[in-house]
């Protein structure tokens, strides 16, 4: 697994809701790539021009607040979303994250550390992260072992048919 | 330790938990709802073959209740053809109502039991002392797979709520000022507790308003110490078998905060979010388009109640539309019984049948571009129920039947004699 990221930032707002991230009435789609299609398009209508593959999304605090939906972590796996950095992340969206393998990252102060469009280098094994366009580095929170064994293995499906295959 | 602490540690098979600790925990319920179908797509993708437990797992086709398209009839579909073939032991159709009110009724929620369901309002059982908290499709499937999930331990925050609610004021003004008061985020990965002499004077149903907007605070789960309230519930709907844990007299909370409702007004959380609440007298009088009551923080029957009594022989204003879904068929059962559902459809009132609605903007009562709606149900995110340029307005069920009375903005005590 690379642990080491690069990519572009997008930066958003506190409390950005999972019915932002991905609206109700497309919960009923259940394939990634027709999910993709509507990755945050309640918080920002020019997400899909704006964003390219690997880009990093950036926010205050309260990421992916409210619904449970897992379609909030799978459109944003799909379209390619390489990392998500915020102030602090609601607990069932962290939980989903992890579990589809998308890397999270808690970090105070990053809003001030990034500006849109900068470019950062994310360690995820020491929580660094270095802004390329800025040359200064920060560090969040560094990820349990265990989670990043689970991100590691692709995420926890991955981990179970690993688990699985050896007990066979 | 704290009593959910004592759940976790029993679940995990431990003489002893503390906060921040892992834990791997036995599920004695796992729920699954209809916006889910990737629960079972992702139970098959881990190598599943026959589920854990079929008498421990629930589904519940809540969220799109009876289905308003192709995609999501063919979603039940594959859903109720697994739980037959997997013989899973509950099945709640569209005929029976929101999740989180139907395996209340059904029996399946008692103190000191731990209940995941794919539905973030899980936290709405510590009304009933259980350990309730939501996840996603795949952390489910895991569950599916080996009936186990890992926890990290909470830090439980005291909310301790003094004095007597006024009439006009109910349980969701309370949670309305506790979340206007604390914010959003003021529990992200911990537990709530709530404590105090006003609960002596709330019901199950009120409790369980309280309990399940724990997680508009972030909260992983929420908890009431159950009492004979509790208890009494329970033993009429013939629900026997259970251990009610105590916490310990030593045991430290995260936080503590005091709130007196004594002199507490209606409450209304102005858009886009649910932390935003103050006084209904410090809003002006807008126009309302739609007024909602409904779901499983302000569909049950003790809402329609007060709903009927606020707008007894008035009308719903011309203008504006009201919508009633209660939160189960029992619930709409009793409330015709008892001459609500009447009251309020001579009212112009429009009833839909039990489940979410449109709580979270799949069906049954969307918003149009530039409407306002004032709703009993939990959220006001831009676009919740429909489109993102209307505005969702959070009230208690008698301060949205005010309002549906006069088209805009109103105080149910101008309705209720005092």
């Amino acid at each position: 697994m690379n642990t080491v990221l690069k990519g572009k930032t997008l930066v958003y707002g506190k409390n950005i809701d999972t019915d932002q991230i991905y609206p109700g009435r497309y919960l009923e789609l259940v394939e990634p790539q027709e999910i993709a299609s509507h990755a945050m398009e309640g918080v920002d209508p020019n997400f899909s021009e704006k964003f390219n593959k690997g880009d990093i999304i950036i926010a205050d605090k309260n990421f992916g607040c409210g619904s449970s939906r897992e379609h909030a972590v799978i459109t944003l796996k799909t379209v390619g979303v390489s990392a998500i950095i915020s102030e602090s992340f609601a607990r069932i969206f962290y939980r989903n994250s992890i579990n589809l393998g998308l890397p999270l990252i808690i970090c105070q102060g990053i809003l001030d550390f990034v500006n849109e469009g900068d470019e950062l280098e994310v360690h995820l094994i020491e929580g660094k992260i270095k802004n390329i366009t800025t040359g200064k580095e920060i560090f969040g929170e560094k990820l349990p072992s265990f989670v990043l064994d689970m991100i590691a293995e692709g995420g926890i499906k991955q981990y179970y048919i690993k688990k699985k295959n050896v007990k066979k | 330790m704290h009593a959910l602490e004592k759940i976790l540690a029993k679940a995990s098979g431990k003489e002893d938990v503390s906060a921040g600790e892992i834990v791997n925990a036995k599920i004695d319920l796992a729920e699954v709802n209809d916006l889910y179908l990737q629960t079972i797509k992702s139970f098959y993708e881990m190598g599943g073959d026959k589920v854990w437990d079929p008498s421990k797992i629930a589904f519940v086709l809540d969220h799109y209740a009876p289905a308003p398209s192709i995609l999501s009839a063919s979603n039940q579909k594959e859903m109720r053809e697994f739980v037959w073939n997997q013989e899973i032991e509950h099945l709640f159709d569209v005929n029976t109502g929101v999740c989180h009110q139907v395996m209340v009724e059904g029996g399946l929620v008692y103190p000191g039991m731990i209940l995941v369901a794919t539905d973030s309002h899980t936290t709405t059982h510590g009304a009933f002392g259980a350990f309730g908290t939501g996840v996603g499709a795949t952390d489910l499937a895991s569950i599916m797979l080996t009936g186990e999930l890992w926890f990290k331990v909470p830090e439980v925050i005291k909310i301790e709520i003094k004095g007597n609610l006024k009439r006009g004021v109910m349980a969701k003004d309370i949670i309305l000022h506790i979340l206007g008061e604390l914010g959003t985020d003021i529990a992200v990965y911990k537990a709530i507790e709530f404590t105090g002499d006003t609960l002596k004077n709330l019901n199950i149903s009120e409790r369980m308003v309280l309990c399940n907007m724990t997680v508009e605070m972030g909260a992983k789960t929420s908890y009431i110490q159950p009492d004979e309230i509790t208890l009494k519930y329970l033993n009429d709907r013939g629900i026997k078998d259970f251990k009610v844990f105590e916490t310990d007299s030593d045991f430290e909370y995260s936080e503590v905060y005091q709130f007196d409702i004594s002199n507490l007004e209606p409450q209304i959380a102005l858009p886009h979010s649910v932390d935003n609440g103050t006084d209904i007298g410090n809003v002006k009088r807008m126009k309302v388009d739609q007024v909602f009551i409904g779901t499983c923080t302000g569909g049950r029957l003790e809402d329609i109640e007060i709903a009927a009594q606020v707008i007894k022989d008035n009308k719903v204003n011309k203008k504006t539309r009201l919508v009633i879904i209660p939160a189960s068929n029992e619930i709409m059962e009793k409330a015709v019984e008892k001459g609500y559902v009447s009251t309020l459809i001579r009212a112009g009132a429009t009833f839909s049948s039990p489940g979410c609605g449109p709580c979270l903007g799949t069906h049954q009562g969307l918003l149009a571009p530039g409407e306002v709606c004032a709703t009993t149900s939990s959220r006001n995110f831009p676009g919740r129920m429909g489109s993102t340029e209307a505005d969702i307005y959070l009230v208690s069920p008698a301060t949205a039947a005010a309002i549906a009375i006069n088209g805009c903005i109103a105080d149910p005590r101008d309705y209720l004699k005092i």
